[in-house]
This record gives C-alpha cells, sequence and structure tokens, in this order.
C-alpha cells in the first residue's frame, strides 16, 4: 500500500518535471492526488487507471492552445483507454497560467479544452460523452512565482464523471 | 445638491434617510458673507498638485452620542480628502481657534496664523423626530469668505453618507469636478489557500467601510460590475454546469442567468444606461462579443471571427465599445461601434493589452498591459495616443475608474502564495494608495455616485 501510495507520486512527480524543464520543487501538491493514490491500487478501467497509467492531464506553451508532441502522446493514450472503458462520461477542463488577465484566461482555457476536445473526438471518442469547462488561472496546481510552476498550471485535466 | 438628486439615490435613500438638503449659504442673518471671489483653488490637471492645507475642527455636535457622531463625520472627511491627494488636514492640535458656534465670522487670522487655505466647520443637530441636522459651511481663509454652506437630515445611522457627501462637495468648489466619495465598490473577497481559494462577491463604500458580503464562497465569483444605477451588480459565477454571467439585485438579493445562451458566457459589464449587458461567448475556441437588452431579452453578436474578443466595455454615450482581442496575434485594445461594424485597433505598444475600461468622462481609456515579465496600470485616449503607465510591478490587473474619471482602482498581487490587494492611483500616477479590505482582494469595480 505504502509503496504504491510512492510509485504514485513518483510517476507524477517525474511527468510535472519533465514538462517544467526548470526543476524546482513546488510545494504544493494537488489534494486530489492523495485522496486518489490513498484509495487503493489502480484497477483496470478504475478512475486511478486513468490518472496514474494513462495521465488525466496535458501541459501547454505559454499563452498557447496547441497540443504539443508529448501532448499528444497523452491523449492518444487517453481515446484508447477512453474506448476501452466507454461507459464513462467525462469533463476536459482548461486551466492558465497566472501569468495572464483574468478575463483573457478564461477565454484561453476554454481554447485549451476545446482543443482537447477535438483532438479526443479526432481520435474517435464520443462527442456526447466529453463536456469542457475553462477555470482560467482560478484553479492553479503549483504556487510559486516562476515557470516550474506556471508550466505545470498551464493544463487541461480529464476529469472522469458517472459511468453510464 | 437638488431634491431630484437626493430622491434618485438608491438603496439608502429607498428607506427615506436623507430627506431633504438646501443650499444656507448666506441664509444665516448677520454674516453679510461676501459673493465668489475665491482665493483658494485646486487646479486637478495638473499633475504636481501641491496639497491644499485644509482646517477641519470637529463638527460641533448636541449632548452625548451626537457630538460623538460630529466627530466622526470630521474624521471621515478629513480622511477622503487626505487620500485623495489634493488636501492636506491640518492637525487640530495646531488650531488656535476652537469653534464652538458655526453662524459666527471664523477668527480668519487665526486660521491664517496656522496657514490654512480652507476651513470647514460644521454642526450636528439632533431633531425632534430624531434625526440628524448636519450643516457645514466651507470658508476661503485668506479671501474670508464663505464658498458654500449646506444642511441635511438623516438618520444617525447614515453619518458615513453625510461625510461622504460633505467631502464631495468640498472637493467639488475647490476643484471644479464632481467627487467620487459618496461611492461605492463591489470586489471579490478572497480566502484559503491559492489551488481553493473561496471567492466572494462584496460591497464596500469608496473608503473600505461598511463591508457587506453578498455570496457565500459556495460558487466561484469573478469580474463583478455595477450597473449604473448602483442597485444591481452582474458578474461571472460558476455554479453547478456551465458558467454564466448573472446579475444580483444587491438590495433584494435576487439572482438571475442574463440570457440563454449555448456556452460559457462571460466578462460581462453594463451599457450606460442600465438597459444592456455586454460580454463574452465561448464558442468552441473563440470568443465572441454579445450584447443582451434585459427588456426585450433580445441578443446581439458585436464581433465574430477566430479569436478570444473579450473585457467589453462601453463609453459613456453608449457609442462605441472598446474590447480586448488577439486577432492579430497577442491581445491588444480595439474600439468597435456599438452598432457594429469593422474594429480599430488603438494600441500599438510594446506587449500586450487587456481590460480596456472606458472613463465615465470618455477622455481615457484604462487598461493592463503586460510586457517584459510586469504587468502594468495605464491608460490612453480612445484614439489610442497619449499612452500613459501610471503602476507596473509583478502583477497589477484589472483597472477601474472612479465616478470623476480622476482616480483608478485595481488589484495587485505578489504572487506565489500570497493574495491580491486594492489600490487606488490617479490618473496623474501620483497618489498610489492601498484600499483597505478585510481579507485578499480582486477584480474591485467602482460605482457612480450614489446621489
Amino acid at each position: 500500500m505504502l509503496s504504491v501510495v510512492r510509485n504514485f507520486r513518483a510517476v507524477r512527480l517525474a511527468a510535472a518535471l519533465v514538462a517544467a524543464l526548470a526543476v524546482t520543487a513546488c510545494a504544493n501538491k494537488n489534494p486530489a492526488d492523495d485522496s486518489l493514490a490513498s484509495a487503493g491500487a489502480a484497477t483496470p478501467g478504475s478512475q486511478q487507471d486513468f490518472v496514474v497509467n494513462v495521465g488525466d492531464r496535458v501541459f501547454f506553451e505559454s499563452d498557447s492552445s496547441e497540443i504539443t508532441a508529448q501532448g499528444r502522446a497523452t491523449l492518444d493514450k487517453q481515446a484508447q483507454w477512453l474506448q476501452s472503458y466507454s461507459s464513462y462520461a467525462f469533463t476536459v477542463e482548461g486551466h492558465a497560467d497566472e501569468r495572464g488577465t483574468r478575463e483573457y484566461n478564461i477565454a484561453l482555457g476554454a481554447r485549451r479544452a476545446q482543443a482537447v476536445r477535438d483532438y479526443l473526438a479526432a481520435r474517435g471518442v464520443q462527442a456526447s460523452r466529453m463536456r469542457t469547462v475553462s477555470y482560467g488561472k482560478e484553479r492553479p496546481v503549483a504556487v510559486c512565482n516562476d515557470i516550474s510552476c506556471w508550466s505545470q498550471n498551464r493544463r487541461s485535466v480529464t476529469v472522469l464523471g458517472a459511468t453510464s | 445638491m437638488s431634491d431630484d438628486r437626493m430622491k434618485s439615490s438608491g438603496w439608502m435613500t429607498r428607506r427615506a434617510v436623507l430627506l431633504g438638503a438646501g443650499a444656507t449659504a448666506g441664509a444665516y442673518a448677520g454674516l453679510n458673507l461676501r459673493p465668489a471671489g475665491a482665493v483658494v483653488s485646486i487646479d486637478v490637471t495638473q499633475g504636481n498638485v501641491q496639497p491644499v492645507p485644509i482646517a477641519l475642527p470637529d463638527f460641533v455636535g448636541g449632548g452625548g452620542g451626537d457630538s460623538e457622531v460630529a466627530r466622526n463625520v470630521t474624521q471621515v472627511i478629513a480622511a477622503n480628502l487626505k487620500r485623495s491627494g489634493l488636501f492636506a488636514p491640518i492637525d487640530p492640535q495646531a488650531y488656535i481657534e476652537k469653534v464652538s458656534n458655526i453662524d459666527a465670522l471664523p477668527r480668519f487670522p487665526d486660521w491664517r496664523a496656522i496657514n490654512a487655505q480652507a476651513l470647514v466647520t460644521g454642526r450636528m443637530t439632533r431633531q425632534t423626530d430624531g434625526r440628524l441636522k448636519t450643516e457645514f459651511r466651507l470658508w476661503d481663509v485668506f479671501a474670508a469668505n464663505q464658498l458654500t454652506g449646506q444642511q441635511y437630515f438623516t438618520v444617525p445611522d447614515n453619518w458615513r453618507r453625510i461625510a461622504h457627501i460633505i467631502s464631495d462637495a468640498i472637493y467639488e468648489r475647490l476643484t471644479g469636478e464632481k467627487g467620487y466619495f459618496d461611492s461605492r465598490v463591489v470586489f471579490v473577497d478572497e480566502s484559503g489557500p491559492k489551488e481553493r481559494r473561496v471567492k466572494r462577491l462584496t460591497i464596500m463604500d469608496q473608503d473600505g467601510a461598511n463591508v457587506r458580503y453578498l455570496t457565500r464562497g459556495d460558487d466561484l465569483v469573478l469580474t463583478p460590475r455595477f450597473s449604473p444605477s448602483t442597485q444591481e451588480i452582474t458578474y461571472m459565477s460558476f455554479g453547478r454546469g456551465e458558467p454564466r454571467v448573472f446579475l444580483l439585485n444587491i438590495e433584494t438579493g435576487q439572482r438571475e442567468v442574463v440570457g440563454n445562451f449555448p456556452g460559457m458566457t462571460f466578462s460581462p459589464r453594463f451599457s450606460p444606461d442600465g438597459q444592456r449587458v455586454i460580454m463574452s461567448l465561448q464558442q468552441g475556441a473563440n470568443s465572441n462579443i454579445y450584447v443582451m437588452d434585459l427588456r426585450s431579452k433580445a441578443t446581439s453578436r458585436l464581433t465574430d471571427g477566430a479569436s478570444i474578443d473579450t473585457a467589453p466595455s462601453y463609453s459613456p454615450d453608449g457609442q462605441r465599445v472598446c474590447f480586448e482581442s488577439d486577432r492579430g496575434g497577442r491581445p491588444q485594445i480595439y474600439v468597435v461601434s456599438a452598432s457594429g461594424g469593422p474594429a480599430q485597433r488603438i494600441s500599438f505598444g510594446e506587449g500586450s493589452y487587456s481590460t480596456p475600461v472606458w472613463s465615465p468622462r470618455g477622455d481615457n481609456i484604462a487598461f493592463t498591459k503586460q510586457g517584459g515579465g510586469q504587468f502594468s496600470i495605464g491608460i490612453m485616449k480612445p484614439d489610442g495616443s497619449g499612452e500613459r503607465i501610471l503602476t507596473a510591478g509583478y502583477h497589477n490587473e484589472g483597472p477601474t475608474f472612479a465616478p470623476n474619471g480622476r482616480v483608478l482602482m485595481f488589484f495587485r498581487d505578489p504572487g506565489g502564495s500570497g493574495g491580491p490587494t486594492l489600490h487606488t492611483i490617479d490618473i496623474t500616477g501620483r497618489n498610489e494608495q492601498r484600499v483597505p479590505t478585510p481579507g485578499f482582494a480582486s477584480d474591485p469595480a467602482w460605482s457612480p455616485l450614489l446621489t
């Protein structure tokens, strides 16, 4: 159990660092991660399975909604998983870093969510299962004053909802 | 101040608290005041204003609690005038004359001796019906004459309104411009860690007094804006389902969604006549600007393109709209006729420009400018000329004009795990001041004058 938790964190931290390039340990962990991690091992088809083994988020360049090569790799895995477990409805959240104004970031987050939605739809995921929402800069996961945090906050997160 | 203006003064006068005001200059027998010929005046158009030394002895009060109210009124007036940067209230300890009867001429030499250029005297008298009568006189010390005098009747609870109204009368008489003290600010109160900020719509007087929370913090709320009547605000809220633009009546608490749009709506503002709300509608990857008529519920589209068009703000005559768009790459400010047509780009400096807001005087557009790792607050003319940066730093955002267009309020965020605070700055770029709030605060919007 403990080792599962640790591995889970390690995977997530590694992903974050790759995306961030600059290595600064951002003090903040997403509280949702902890609850997920402590919930137990990743049963195939479970939410943990999706988060741990597929990856629920992709990162964006500053002021961009273009999906990066790394983002495409993640979304390809997401599309495959979502088609295997087709009873899930889900929400694509779009987020922006804090280095923009509030209104613009709401629109930018929406644009990122839309880009992910379009990508997943092009990979065969049914559009009717997806909804999008933008949180702009309102829900950062990493809090500091440099790019190591901003690059983690420029993200989309695919959040699984109720199974139908 | 006319009776008409008092009647239309909104939520407090609904309770019939300000029942009358009348000019009293010259109405006191035996004073034989000289008209006009003022020596003291302030030219607010100058960037470098020498604050006018002004004396504000405590208003003469009746017995008991009334004299405390009188003292509080005086202090609020002095604080308002001082914060404007245009006045320098003189330390009361320096006063030579102790004013006990405001119907007698002040001993002007005593006030000249401490270099007061203006003097305000006042009196609060309890009426038989329980209301307070407040009288004040503004004196030109060197010309030795009365510049203005007014009296007001109100229930004692409204003493702050009276102080603000008197502050505005003094400001207007000495600067020749309308004041802004009898006004409110709606903003977003922030609490909790940054990843899970709780945000509440909050309203307060422009000086930070009388804080009242309008929402409980269950839903994320952003960008509140006043209607011209000051009775309603429009804002964005993340409730259950799609985030939307809402209207909230601040008196009744009644809340409703603006329009029935097929997607997220955000960044709302009222038209100057209060009849329409202009906002962004998310359509796929793009945001376009729409207007909804609040009576007919008819909607019309103002912009349409493969871009983010947002932060619309009407000119005070309602004829034009400024907004930000990234249609040219980075966000820039554009101006378009309120009836549609091609938009004109007006911002051309280095960096990007966001959150344009039109001055109530029509002569300036304030904005947030992003560049070189900094977020600045600036102003430019509506044709894009005359750009000036007023304050710069790590993160300054979201300017809103005082009702007279002379002062901007905005929020400043230190980043990290800290939180935003509210600040004001004159459009001259001088007199930056922190605005007191109970907690972190962002997205301020200044109301029009309440009276």
